[in-house]
């Protein structure tokens, strides 16, 4: 489903952020990224969503080499493609209700469809109360709970996320991973980064490692090694 | 499509309304920017009917001989009002010339008394308007060298009363008030189209984080470009009704001011009587340059 085909990245400052990053991602799969911070990991999400292109190699998703998409065509390849992001990155100016109503409504949905979906989804993540609430009226574990609800309210082929739990207390953590957990058993495709041991441990799942831009370690089931 | 843009115009709305502070201050900046425009405006007329008024005052005036009869000085009359330059030539008797003399000199006993003893001394005239007053100078040299002569060869014009000093100066005013006020109008309206843009720009500069987010969860560019380019045209709209109140009072008080010019445009009626034409080039103004600012803002921010 995705591809990365000897993928490297080098920012204008010289620094080499992924360094010939070859690996594939299969339909369903649930692939945690792994590394210290300036490893690559962000980098490599943004390859996918095309927030950023490679200096080099290619990336596949599907068939289709993302890079070769024109800036105009984008936003159909990021409709697959739910994000998540460390910082939430929520529309301060828009309601709960509104945060997620707007991804629906980018799509194209109906009014029908945002008025059913969007509840839906609140109550799925457990944030039917606070419909009309703004970003700065919750916590860090809420804000990032909105966020899923927003990358997964278009029920998205694939999920991405950015170090989701970087800034939420243990109880958080865990609650934010079962919500993974779950949207992977419904047969989304889910690419999460992190630092946290015990997130590794907890999903279980196949881990890559990532170091100074190096793909080091690529095993089956959920090992942290750093 | 409409439902699209249904939600662009209502999300447009609610981003102007919430954003609050950002939103006022672009307010402000656009309602100063188009009190600038409505005075230009005004200042336009108010300049226009001045110097028309004028340019109304000033003519070139032709005496002629008394042997000059009225057959010939009408013959004169009819070459002149051929001619491209003139606007309008107005015909004075002999007889109304000799009225019009006695008439300023009713309170000098001696001239009225001289007059009783000799024939009408006074020859007819004619008083020339010129479409305008750069005409006058050609005009005159043009009578000066004119050879028109009376059935028995002799000379029909008797003088020409052309103030070319002060016609001269006047015609250098319109210039330079002309030039002044394209100049001032070109450099107010530049500043003031540059601190709209600077402004919106500012305004959307605070919501880059937000538009980076819409185009990473999939929003496409007119999806994103069109409410803030609705919040352009709302706060077009209340900055061109407040900008059009504020110059009532202005121009109250400009009318206070320029009071001792007799002839002066009454401003005040002005614009009460084009009001509607005012408000609508304000609006019209306001409403498009703050919309251009942010399209032109806003798309800076989409090359997520």
């Amino acid at each position: 489903m995705i591809f990365f085909d000897r993928v490297t990245k080098i920012y204008p400052d010289r620094s080499l952020a992924l360094d010939q990053v070859t690996f594939s991602v299969e339909r369903g799969e649930f692939l945690t990224v792994v590394g210290h911070s300036g490893a690559g990991k962000t980098t490599l999400l943004k390859m996918i969503l095309v927030e950023d292109r490679p200096t080099s190699g290619a990336v596949y998703l599907d068939s289709t080499d993302v890079n070769h998409l024109g800036r105009q065509h984008l936003h159909r390849l990021r409709r697959k493609i739910g994000s998540v992001f460390q910082d939430y990155r929520l529309l301060p100016n828009k309601t709960v209700f509104e945060n997620i109503a707007f991804t629906m409504e980018a799509a194209g949905r109906t009014d029908e469809d945002v008025a059913s979906d969007v509840p839906h989804v609140l109550e799925l993540i457990g944030l039917a109360d606070k419909f009309w609430n703004f970003p700065h009226q919750l916590s860090g574990g809420e804000k990032q709970r909105v966020a899923i609800a927003r990358a997964i309210v278009n029920q998205p082929d694939i999920l991405i996320a950015d170090e989701p739990t970087g800034n939420l207390d243990p109880i958080n953590t865990s609650d934010i991973v079962q919500i993974f957990q779950k949207i992977n058993d419904l047969g989304t495709t889910v690419i999460l980064t992190t630092h946290n041991k015990s997130v590794v441990e907890a999903i279980g799942r196949r881990v890559i490692t990532l170091e100074n831009g190096r793909l080091t370690r690529d095993d089956k089931n959920g090992r942290y090694a750093l | 499509m409409l439902t699209n843009f249904k939600r662009i115009v209502k999300s447009g709305f609610i981003n102007f309304w919430r954003s609050g502070v950002v939103s006022f201050a672009s307010i402000v900046v656009l309602t100063v920017t188009l009190f600038v425009i409505g005075g230009l405006y005004l200042g336009h007329a108010f300049l226009s009917s001045s110097l028309e008024t004028i340019k109304e005052k000033v003519d070139i005036s032709v005496s002629f001989q008394p042997y000059a009869t009225e057959v010939e000085v009408l013959t004169v009359k009819q070459q002149l009002e051929m001619l491209a330059t003139i606007k309008s030539v107005v015909y004075s008797s002999r007889e109304e010339e000799l009225a019009n003399f006695e008439e300023r000199n009713k309170d000098n006993a001696l001239i009225t008394e001289s007059l009783k003893e000799v024939v009408n001394p006074l020859g007819a005239r004619l008083n020339i308007k010129a479409l305008d007053p750069s005409h006058y100078e050609s005009i005159a040299r043009s009578l000066e060298n004119d050879s028109a002569l009376s059935a028995d060869g002799r000379k029909l014009i008797y003088d020409i009363n052309y103030r070319k000093a002060d016609i001269d100066r006047f015609v250098s005013f319109v210039a330079a008030s002309r030039r002044l006020g394209v100049a001032v109008a070109l450099a107010l309206i530049i500043i003031s189209i540059l601190t709209v843009f600077s402004t919106v720009s500012l305004a959307i500069h605070v919501s880059r984080e937000e538009i980076a987010v819409m185009r990473l969860v999939g929003a496409n560019n007119r999806y994103i470009h069109g409410p803030f380019i609705v919040e352009g045209a709302v706060a077009g709209l209340f900055s061109a009704l407040l900008a059009v109140l504020l110059l009532y009072p202005a121009v109250i008080w400009v009318k206070g001011v320029t009071a001792v010019f007799p002839e002066r445009l009454d401003l005040v009626s002005y614009y009460l009587n084009h009001f509607s034409t005012l408000f609508f080039f304000i609006l019209g103004f306001g409403v498009i340059l703050s919309m251009l600012a942010s399209y032109w803002a806003a798309k800076k921010y989409l090359k997520v």
